[in-house]
C-alpha cells in the first residue's frame, strides 16, 4: 500500500459517499427528480477503476456519479445536472443518468442496460486502427450480463482482439432480481472466460480493484485483446430512490455493510501506520466543503431557458437545414 | 449509370477523400456486398476500413456509434431494412439522442444505409422500409435515394454530415441503369420536381417514383397534366416545395409503398392541411400499401402495393367522385 495512493483513494471514495448522501437528501427535499441511482457501498469500484484506467475512453451505465467524480468531472457540474440546471454537465438535459464529457473521454451514463457495450466495442475498434493503445473501459452491472448486447460485445471484442476492459459490477441484484434467479452463473466471469482472460475480484477493496485494472490495462495496451473483470460489490441503498427493498434481507445488507470499502481502507491504513488520523480529519473536512459548495452551486444556478428546448437536436449545419 | 454503381462511387470517393470514412456490415468486404454496392472496396481500402461484421445488427450500429465517437465517419450497412429493427435501440435510443442528452457535447457522424421496400417475392420479413418509424424520431435525418444522381450526391453528403443519417435505398433499383446528372450546389434536403404540371400534384419517393411516372403516361392520355414531386428527404421534409406545388394545382395525391395507416402520407397530408388547407379543391388522396404484411405469392404481393394501373384507376375515381 502506497501512502499517497491510499490518501487519494480515501478522499475520492469519501467524496463520492458524501456526494451521494447529499443527492439523496436533495432528492427528499424535492430538488432532484426522476431516477436517482446511488453508488453508496460501491465506491471502491468507481474509484479504484478510474484511478487505474486514467487514459483511454470510458463507457458507463447510469449509476455513474462517483465514477464521473473519480474520472475528474467537477462535483458542481454533476450536482447541477442532478438539479436540472443550465450549468449542469449536460445543460440540464440529461440528468442523473446521463453525464457526458468528451474532454474527459467519459461517455455515459447510458440508461439502456447493456446498450453502451456495443458502442464501447466500436470505439475500441476505432482506437485500434487509429494506432492508440490506451483502449476502452466499459463498466456494467450483473443485469447487463444477461442481455444480448453483452454477448455480441464479448464475441466481437474477442474475435477482433480489441483493447477493451469489460468490467462487471456484480452487486447481485438487477433492480430486485437476484442474479441466481436468471443466470446459470452467479459468478459472472464464467460467461466470458472462453473469450478472454477473466477473473473475479473483491470489489469492496479499492486496492484490489486498482491492481486488477492495472493488470488488465497492461494486457490491452500490449495488443492482447480484451480482458474481463468481475468485481463482487454491493449497494447499501435501493436500486433507485423508488425502491422499497423488499427483495433482500436486513441481515444480508448488514453483512455487506461490515465490508464498507471506505471504513475498511481507513482502518487498514491506520493499522499499518501509513496514513495518520490527521489526514483523515482533513480529508473529511475538505469533502464536506466540496459537497456543500456543489449543492450551493446547483441550487443557485439558473434553469435552462425555454429556447434551449430546441437546441442540440442537430448540429448547427443540420439544424439550419431542418428549421 | 447503375444505381448501385452510383452508391459505390459515392462511398469510394468518400473513402478516398477522408481516411476516417469506414464501411461496416454483413458481407460488405470480401463478398462485395449483398447487392454489390461495396464491390471492389475491400481490395482497395483493406480490412481495417471495409469491415466484415457478424450477423448482429445491434452491434453493427452500436459499433458504428462507438467509431463515430472516436472520430471516424462510419457507414453502417444493414442488409435489409427489416433487420434494422434489431438495431432499433442503438439507432433511436443512442445515435439519435446522444447529442441532445449530453447538452450538445456528443457528435455522432454516422450513416446507416439500408435497402428495403417490396422487392420480388421475398415475403414479409424481407419486404419493408421503415421510413415512417425513422422519420418520426427527433435527432435522425432520413434520406431516400430513388435515382443514381441522388444516390451519389445524397450519400456523399450524408457521410460528411455531423448527425446520424438513415439512408434508405430500394432493392429493385440496384441493377437499374439510370441517367446521371451532374449537379452543382446540391442540397440533400430539397425535393425534386420531376415533372412540372398544372392540374394536380403527385408526391412520392423511392421506387414509387417510377410507378408514378408510368401512371403519368396514362393520365396524360386522359388529359391530366400532373406535377410530380420526389421528396428525397423525409426528415427534414421540404414542405416549401410541396406547399408551393399544392397551392398551384390545388389538388394533391400522395403515392407511397409503405402501409397506409400511420404511413408517410399521413404526416405529409397533415402538414399540407396546416400549410394550404384553403387552397385545396378536394380531399388529399393517399395511394399506399395495404395494411397487411407483405405476402409471398406474386399476385397477392402486387395487390398489396401501388402499381401504375392502380395509381391511374384511383386517381380517376377520386377525380370523378370529387367532381374535379
Amino acid at each position: 500500500m502506497n501512502s499517497a495512493r491510499v490518501k487519494k483513494f480515501y478522499y475520492l471514495m469519501k467524496l463520492g459517499r458524501k456526494f451521494e448522501l447529499a443527492a439523496k437528501r436533495e432528492y427528499m427535499n424535492g430538488n432532484i427528480a426522476g431516477f436517482l441511482h446511488l453508488d453508496i457501498g460501491q465506491e471502491a469500484v468507481s474509484v479504484g477503476t478510474m484511478q487505474a484506467f486514467d487514459k483511454g475512453d470510458v463507457f458507463t451505465h447510469y449509476r455513474e456519479h462517483v465514477l464521473a467524480i473519480a474520472r475528474g468531472m467537477e462535483p458542481k457540474a454533476i450536482m447541477a445536472e442532478l438539479f436540472g440546471k443550465k450549468t449542469g454537465i449536460s445543460k440540464g438535459k440529461g440528468g442523473s443518468m446521463h453525464l457526458f464529457d468528451p474532454t474527459l473521454n467519459f461517455y455515459g451514463g447510458d440508461a439502456i442496460v447493456a446498450g453502451h457495450l456495443p458502442i464501447a466495442v466500436g470505439c475500441a475498434y476505432a482506437r485500434k486502427i487509429q494506432g492508440e493503445n490506451a483502449g476502452v473501459f466499459a463498466i456494467f452491472g450483473d443485469g447487463a450480463s444477461n442481455a444480448g448486447a453483452f454477448f455480441e460485445s464479448i464475441n466481437i471484442a474477442s474475435a477482433w482482439k480489441l483493447p477493451v476492459i469489460f468490467f462487471a459490477e456484480n452487486n447481485y441484484y438487477a433492480i430486485g432480481t437476484h442474479i441466481s434467479w436468471v443466470s446459470p452463473f452467479v459468478e459472472l466471469y464464467n460467461k466470458a472466460k472462453n473469450y478472454m482472460p477473466s477473473k473475479r475480484i473483491n470489489g469492496m477493496d479499492v486496492c484490489e480493484v486498482y491492481n486488477a485494472v492495472i493488470e488488465a490495462k497492461e494486457h490491452i495496451e500490449n495488443g492482447l485483446g480484451p480482458y474481463f473483470i468481475e468485481a463482487e460489490t454491493y449497494r447499501f441503498e435501493g436500486h433507485s430512490m423508488s425502491d422499497a427493498g423488499k427483495y433482500r434481507s436486513e441481515e444480508e445488507i448488514e453483512i455487506f455493510k461490515r465490508r464498507d470499502p471506505i471504513e475498511n481502507l481507513k482502518k487498514k491504513a491506520l493499522e499499518l501506520g501509513i496514513v495518520d488520523e490527521e489526514y483523515f480529519r482533513e480529508a473529511d473536512a475538505k469533502v464536506e466543503k466540496v459537497v456543500n459548495e456543489a449543492v450551493e452551486f446547483a441550487a443557485s444556478s439558473p434553469k435552462p431557458e425555454d429556447y434551449e428546448l430546441f437546441e442540440d437536436v442537430f448540429c448547427k449545419e443540420c439544424e439550419n437545414a431542418v428549421s | 449509370m447503375l444505381y448501385r454503381e452510383a452508391l459505390n462511387k459515392a462511398i469510394d470517393e468518400s473513402m478516398a477523400a477522408d481516411e476516417s470514412v469506414v464501411i461496416l456490415g454483413e458481407d460488405v468486404g470480401r463478398y462485395g456486398g449483398s447487392y454489390r454496392v461495396s464491390e471492389g472496396l475491400f481490395s482497395k481500402y483493406g480490412e481495417k476500413r471495409v469491415i466484415d461484421t457478424p450477423i448482429a445488427e445491434l452491434s453493427i450500429v452500436g459499433n458504428a456509434i462507438g467509431m463515430a465517437i472516436a472520430g471516424l465517419r462510419p457507414i453502417a450497412e444493414i442488409m435489409t431494412a427489416n433487420f434494422s429493427l434489431l438495431a432499433m435501440d442503438q439507432i433511436i435510443n443512442h445515435a439519435a439522442k446522444f447529442r441532445y442528452m449530453s447538452g450538445g457535447k456528443m457528435t455522432i457522424p454516422l450513416t446507416i444505409r439500408m435497402p428495403g421496400g417490396v422487392s420480388r417475392q421475398l415475403a414479409a420479413q424481407h419486404s419493408e422500409n421503415y421510413e415512417t418509424l425513422y422519420s418520426s424520431v427527433p435527432g435522425l435525418i432520413v434520406l431516400t435515394a430513388s435515382n443514381a444522381t441522388y444516390a451519389y450526391y445524397g450519400l456523399k453528403e450524408a457521410v460528411f454530415l455531423n448527425d446520424p443519417v438513415v439512408f434508405l435505398e430500394h432493392e429493385l433499383l440496384y441493377p437499374m441503369d439510370m441517367e446521371f446528372k451532374e449537379i452543382k450546389n446540391f442540397d440533400p434536403f430539397k425535393a425534386e420536381i420531376v415533372k412540372e404540371g398544372k392540374d394536380l400534384t403527385i408526391i412520392t419517393y423511392l421506387k414509387m417514383r417510377y410507378d408514378v411516372l408510368e401512371a403519368e403516361k396514362e393520365l396524360k392520355k386522359a388529359g391530366i397534366d400532373a406535377e410530380i414531386i420526389d421528396l428525397n428527404s423525409l426528415r427534414p421534409l421540404d414542405i416549401e416545395t410541396i406547399a408551393n406545388s399544392v397551392k398551384k394545382t390545388k389538388k394533391c395525391v400522395i403515392v407511397e409503398e409503405d402501409h397506409k395507416t400511420g404511413g408517410m402520407g399521413a404526416e405529409i397530408a397533415a402538414q399540407i392541411q396546416e400549410h394550404c388547407f384553403y387552397n385545396l379543391d378536394a380531399p388529399i388522396l393517399r395511394i399506399a400499401g395495404e395494411d397487411v404484411p407483405i405476402p409471398y405469392n406474386r399476385k397477392l404481393e402486387l395487390l398489396s402495393i401501388p402499381t401504375p394501373d392502380k395509381i391511374v384507376k384511383k386517381i380517376l375515381e377520386w377525380k370523378a367522385k370529387n367532381g374535379i
